[in-house]
C-alpha cells in the first residue's frame, strides 16, 4: 500500500507543483531574490549600472550625512506617528459611534469609507486644490469677513507635513473605522449584559474591558496602517511634490530620485534598504507575538 | 456616550441628548468625508472667471461642461495634447489582463495550498505573505532587471506582469482562506471519481467560489487602477497610466492652472473605483476586511 502511494505522489501532484511555479517563482525570485540583490548592490558604488564593486558601508555613510535623507526620515517620523496615533484613535472613535445602534449605518460607512475607493493621486490632488490659499478655504473663509484668517499649510514649511496629514486621514480613517466596527461586533453580547448587571458606565466598559479584548484587532491594524505609512509616496507626490522646497520628502521619494533619475544606484538602494530596516522592526515584533502566541495556544 | 448601554433597545426618545450628541458628531464627520466630493463636482462645473471671483464650495452659477470635455480630449501632457482619454485607455488595456492574470495565479495558488499541500508549500505561502509587507522600493530595481531580461521593460505586459506578482500575496490568502472554508468531502468524492487537477479546479472550484472571485475582482479593479509608482516605474510616456497622466496634467509647471479642467480630470480618473464602490458596496467591505484579518 505505501509503495504504491509513493510510486503515484510524483505523478499526482505534478499538476499542483506546475501550478505553484508562479507562487514559487514569485517569492524565491522576486520577493527573497529581489531584496537579497537590492541589499547586496548596497554595498557597492554603482552609479548609472549595477557593478559588483565593493565599497563597504559607504553609501551609508553618505545617505546617513545626506541633508536631503535625514529630511525624509524626520518627516516620515513625524507624520508616521501623527498619522497612526489619528487614524488608530479617530477610527476607533468612529467605530464605536457606529456601534450605538444607529440608524442609516449604511449610508454612514459608505461616506466615511469611499475616499478608501480612491487613490492617494486623487486625494492629494483634491486637498491641494481645497488648501489653496488663493482660491481655497482660506480665501472663503477670508471673504467672509475675516481678512486676517490665516490657513495655508501647504505653503509653509513648518506645516506642510499637516497639510499632508488632513488628506491622509481623509484617505484611510475609514478604512480603519470599518476594521474597528468588525471587531467590536466580533465581541459576544453577553459582555455587554455582564457590564450593565455590573454597573459598569459604557465608556469604562470599552476602556477596561472591549479595548483589551480588542488587542489583535489593534495589532492587526497598526501593522497594516504602519507599513502602508513607510511606503507613503503618491500622496506627497501628488500633493506637495516634496514641497515647499523639500520640505515633504519623504524616503520613498529619495529612493526613487536616486535610483531614476539621479542615476546613483548605490544610493537608492542604502535608501530602500533602510526603508526594509524599518519595517522589520515593525513586522518582527508582531511576528513574534503572532506565531509565539500560537504555538503556547 | 453617556446615558444607556450601546447594545440595549433602541431609545424611545429621539431627541436626547445623547442622540443630538452622536449624530451631530456623525453628521459633522460625515460633512468632512463630503466636502472634497462636492468641492471636486462643483469645481469641474465652473468657467474660470467663475473660480477666481467665487467661493469653492459655492454651486456653480452657469453650469459648463467644457472643462469635462477639455479634461477627456484636449488637456495636455508634454507635447501630447490629447487629453486624459490616453490614460484612461492605457489604464483599461492594463487593468483587464491584470485582473484576469492575477486573479487566475492566485485562485490556483490557494487552491493548490489547500487541497494540493506538497513539501514546501506552507513554507511559500509563509514568505508569500511576509513579501507582502516589503516596501515595493527594495524589488523595484531588480525587476527592471527582470523585465529587461525578458524583453518587456516599458511595455503593457510587463506591467501586468508586475501588478500579479504584487498582487499575488493577499489575493492568495484570500483564496486559500476561502477555500479551505468549503467542505473537504467534496474534494474527497471528485478525487474518487478520478478527476485530477485542473477537473476540481474548474468543475467544482470555480461554480462554488463566485462571491470570492467577484470580491478578488473589487480589490484587484481598485488596486490597479489607482496604482501610480508601477505605472512611472515600468512604462514608457505614452503607455502611462490614467494616474500617471493626471498627476503630470494637474502638477505641469507650464500654462495657466485651469482648476476646472483638473478637477474633472481628477474626477474622470475616480470614478471608475468611485463606481466600482458604490455598485459593490458591502462586498467591497468585505474584500478589504479580508486583507486585514489574516487566517
Amino acid at each position: 500500500m505505501a509503495g504504491t502511494l509513493r510510486r503515484i505522489r510524483p505523478f499526482r501532484n505534478i499538476y499542483a507543483k506546475i501550478a505553484a511555479i508562479p507562487m514559487v517563482l514569485t517569492t524565491m525570485v522576486v520577493f527573497v531574490g529581489g531584496t537579497l540583490w537590492t541589499v547586496t548592490y548596497s554595498f557597492t558604488n554603482s552609479k548609472l549600472l549595477p557593478k559588483l564593486n565593493f565599497v563597504g558601508l559607504d553609501q551609508y555613510e553618505r545617505l546617513w550625512s545626506n541633508s536631503l535623507w535625514l529630511t525624509s526620515i524626520q518627516n516620515l517620523m513625524i507624520f508616521g506617528v501623527l498619522s497612526l496615533v489619528l487614524t488608530m484613535g479617530l477610527g476607533f472613535l468612529l467605530a464605536v459611534l457606529m456601534d450605538q445602534k444607529i440608524r442609516y449605518e449604511d449610508t454612514f460607512r459608505t461616506v466615511m469609507l469611499y475616499p478608501f475607493a480612491l487613490s492617494f493621486i486623487v486625494t492629494g490632488l483634491v486637498w491641494q486644490w481645497i488648501l489653496n490659499p488663493d482660491l481655497g478655504i482660506q480665501h472663503v473663509v477670508r471673504g467672509l469677513g475675516f481678512p486676517a484668517f490665516e490657513f495655508d499649510p501647504l505653503s509653509n514649511p513648518d506645516t506642510v507635513l499637516y497639510g499632508l496629514l488632513i488628506a491622509g486621514l481623509w484617505q484611510g480613517t475609514g478604512f480603519v473605522m470599518c476594521i474597528m466596527l468588525a471587531g467590536l461586533r466580533g465581541i459576544d453580547e453577553d459582555i455587554w449584559k455582564a457590564a450593565r448587571v455590573d454597573g459598569i458606565p459604557t465608556w469604562k466598559t470599552y476602556a477596561v474591558i472591549i479595548v483589551p479584548m480588542m488587542r489583535p484587532v489593534f495589532i492587526t491594524t497598526l501593522v497594516l496602517v504602519a507599513s502602508g505609512i513607510i511606503k507613503l509616496y503618491d500622496l506627497v507626490v501628488a500633493q506637495t511634490s516634496g514641497g515647499p522646497g523639500n520640505a515633504s520628502q519623504v524616503p520613498a521619494m529619495y529612493v526613487y530620485r536616486y535610483m531614476f533619475t539621479a542615476q546613483n544606484l548605490g544610493q537608492g538602494f542604502a535608501a530602500s534598504t533602510m526603508m526594509l530596516l524599518s519595517v522589520l522592526i515593525v513586522l518582527i515584533p508582531w511576528a513574534y507575538l503572532e506565531f509565539g502566541g500560537k504555538k503556547r495556544g | 456616550m453617556t446615558g444607556q448601554g450601546p447594545r440595549g433597545a433602541k431609545p424611545r426618545r429621539r431627541l436626547s441628548g445623547r442622540n443630538i450628541m452622536l449624530y451631530g458628531t456623525l453628521l459633522f464627520v460625515s460633512l468632512y468625508y463630503l466636502l472634497p466630493l462636492w468641492v471636486m463636482v462643483m469645481t469641474s462645473l465652473k468657467g474660470m472667471p467663475e473660480i477666481r471671483m467665487g467661493n469653492i464650495f459655492a454651486p456653480p452659477v452657469e453650469v459648463t461642461f467644457q472643462p469635462w470635455v477639455k479634461a477627456w480630449a484636449e488637456a495636455c501632457t508634454g507635447l501630447n495634447c490629447d487629453g486624459l482619454s490616453r490614460g484612461f485607455w492605457n489604464s483599461v488595456r492594463i487593468l483587464i489582463p491584470s485582473v484576469i492574470l492575477s486573479i487566475l495565479v492566485a485562485s490556483v495558488n490557494g487552491y493548490a495550498l489547500v487541497n494540493w499541500r506538497f513539501k514546501g508549500s506552507d513554507v511559500f505561502f509563509t514568505v508569500l505573505i511576509f513579501g507582502s509587507f516589503i516596501p515595493y522600493q527594495i524589488m523595484l530595481y531588480p525587476i527592471v532587471i527582470l523585465l529587461r531580461e525578458m524583453g518587456i521593460y516599458g511595455t503593457l505586459w510587463g506591467l501586468v506582469l508586475v501588478h500579479t506578482i504584487f498582487g499575488m500575496p493577499i489575493l492568495t490568502l484570500l483564496f486559500r482562506n476561502y477555500f479551505s472554508s468549503l467542505p473537504e468531502e467534496l474534494f474527497k468524492a471528485a478525487r474518487v471519481d478520478g478527476a485530477g487537477f485542473w477537473a476540481i479546479y474548474f468543475r467544482i472550484m470555480l461554480p462554488m467560489s463566485l462571491p470570492i472571485f467577484v470580491v478578488a475582482i473589487i480589490l484587484q479593479v481598485t488596486g490597479i487602477w489607482n496604482d501610480f509608482l508601477f505605472g512611472v516605474v515600468y512604462t514608457k510616456p505614452e503607455l502611462y497610466p490614467m494616474t500617471v497622466q493626471l498627476n503630470n496634467i494637474v502638477n505641469s509647471v507650464q500654462g495657466v492652472k485651469e482648476y476646472n479642467v483638473n478637477m474633472a480630470a481628477t474626477l474622470l480618473t475616480g470614478l471608475v473605483p468611485l463606481i466600482v464602490y458604490f455598485v459593490s458596496g458591502k462586498l467591497f467591505v468585505r474584500g478589504i476586511a479580508a486583507g486585514a484579518v489574516k487566517g
